[in-house]
């Protein structure tokens, strides 16, 4: 596989949100805006590329049989570092995503790279990978944040586009679980058109 | 009057999935059948019952005492995986019965953000009813927590019985599968609004 194709392969063909269907809770969660929903992205990003660089490396040495547990120790160091981080840059951020940041210990995809892909590749495809899933994660958390942005406070990114109110409820959580249907219909449409 | 007040706001006003969004994963990938719903729905309040116990008193006598809280989500999760290591083996020792009912779900439960999720949440809760504000106490933690799996269940098992309906009727393309579900959880989520301003 090319080194590009590593990083590209995260955006459409393996997306995490819209082809896996994995990560749903972050997803849902912490897009009630575009901002939201891209330091979300990043921070997973962040996460999932450091733990499979130190999955990576140390693959060798780790007994198959405390696999899991030593990469969820290795995942919650680096979650634990950005909390350190994100307090003392972002605490705006860090307080409106509250839960979800700790919570990136159990998503799906970052145990899911580590087990699948980080434990059986050399450490700079590792990495490379663990950019191209997150990049692929923030896209379509960005996408999501802003559908619901615009649908439900009228504006992208903070910028209000249209005079008034918009659609509370696309703020609320039963919007976040019907945005993400129509936009998984909408993704299923596209890919059908183009096979 | 204090638990009751606990338990419908995490059952109904505060639902875990439908308002919360913690447990997802396994809302939308186990909810096929009522039968394997009401599994799940067990063995999920099961653990999360034991987990908090374990993780609340972790928290204020070992955590808080040595001054190490930013140990909290390494801990908190070693402590689960641990956790559904040991109820896995200890139920298929004492009760194979309960284990061949529960056993399936056990090792899907570890990596369940609601387990985590609660449990962080109930050492940053405040409980705010009555005259001051004060942290959950112990009771009340477990109280809350099992008041929170009982509405991940009750989520869950609604949501299963509609989907063995959605399986009968004829649905466009598009919208086969996931698409569906989430949507349909999108309106039961909106009915569930209708509790807000219960408690």
């Amino acid at each position: 596989m090319s080194k590009l194709s590593l990083i590209t392969k995260g955006i459409i063909k393996e997306n995490p949100t819209f082809v896996l269907v994995l990560g749903m809770c972050p997803t849902l969660g912490t897009t009630t805006s575009a901002m939201n929903g891209l330091g979300m992205g990043l921070a997973t990003l962040f996460v999932l590329t450091m733990s499979n660089i130190v999955v990576s490396a140390v693959s060798g040495f780790i007994p198959g049989k405390v696999r899991i547990p030593s990469f969820i120790v290795i995942i919650a160091t680096f979650v634990t570092v950005l909390q350190f981080v994100m307090q003392a840059f972002t605490p705006g951020l860090y307080a409106t995503l509250g839960i979800f940041i700790p919570l990136i210990v159990v998503n799906c995809i970052v145990l899911g790279r580590a087990e699948a892909f980080a434990s059986k590749n050399s450490v700079g495809d590792s990495a490379l990978d663990g950019i191209g899933i997150g990049l692929g994660f923030t896209l379509s958390l960005t996408v999501l944040g802003m559908v619901r942005e615009l649908l439900g406070s009228a504006s992208i990114f903070g910028i209000k586009l249209i005079e008034g109110d918009g659609i509370l409820v696309f703020i609320l959580a039963p919007g976040a679980f019907i945005a993400l249907g129509y936009l998984l219909v909408l993704f299923n449409k596209l890919k059908a058109k183009i096979s | 009057m204090e638990y009751i007040i606990i338990l419908i706001s995490a059952v109904f006003v505060n639902n875990i999935v439908l308002s919360q969004f913690l447990g997802v994963c396994p809302f939308l990938g186990v909810s096929n059948k009522v039968g394997t719903a009401a599994g799940m729905a067990g063995a999920v309040t099961f653990v999360m019952a034991l987990s908090t116990l374990a993780t609340y008193l972790l928290q204020y006598y070992v955590l808080v005492p040595l001054g190490i809280e930013f140990m909290q989500t390494i801990v908190f999760i070693l402590v689960i995986a641990a956790l559904v290591q040991m109820v896995e083996i200890i139920l298929k020792k004492i009760s194979p019965s309960l284990y061949q009912a529960l056993g399936i779900y056990l090792p899907l439960i570890s990596t369940n953000c609601a387990v985590l999720g609660v449990a962080i949440l109930v050492v940053a809760k405040e409980f705010t009813f009555g005259s001051d504000p004060h942290m959950l106490n112990l009771a009340q933690s477990i109280v809350f927590t099992i008041a929170t799996a009982l509405g991940f269940g009750l989520a869950l098992i609604l949501f299963a019985g509609l989907r063995e309906q959605m399986e009968l009727s004829n649905i466009p393309k598009p919208f086969k599968g996931t698409p569906i579900a989430l949507i349909t959880a999108g309106i039961l989520a909106l009915a569930f609004m209708g509790f807000a301003g219960l408690v």
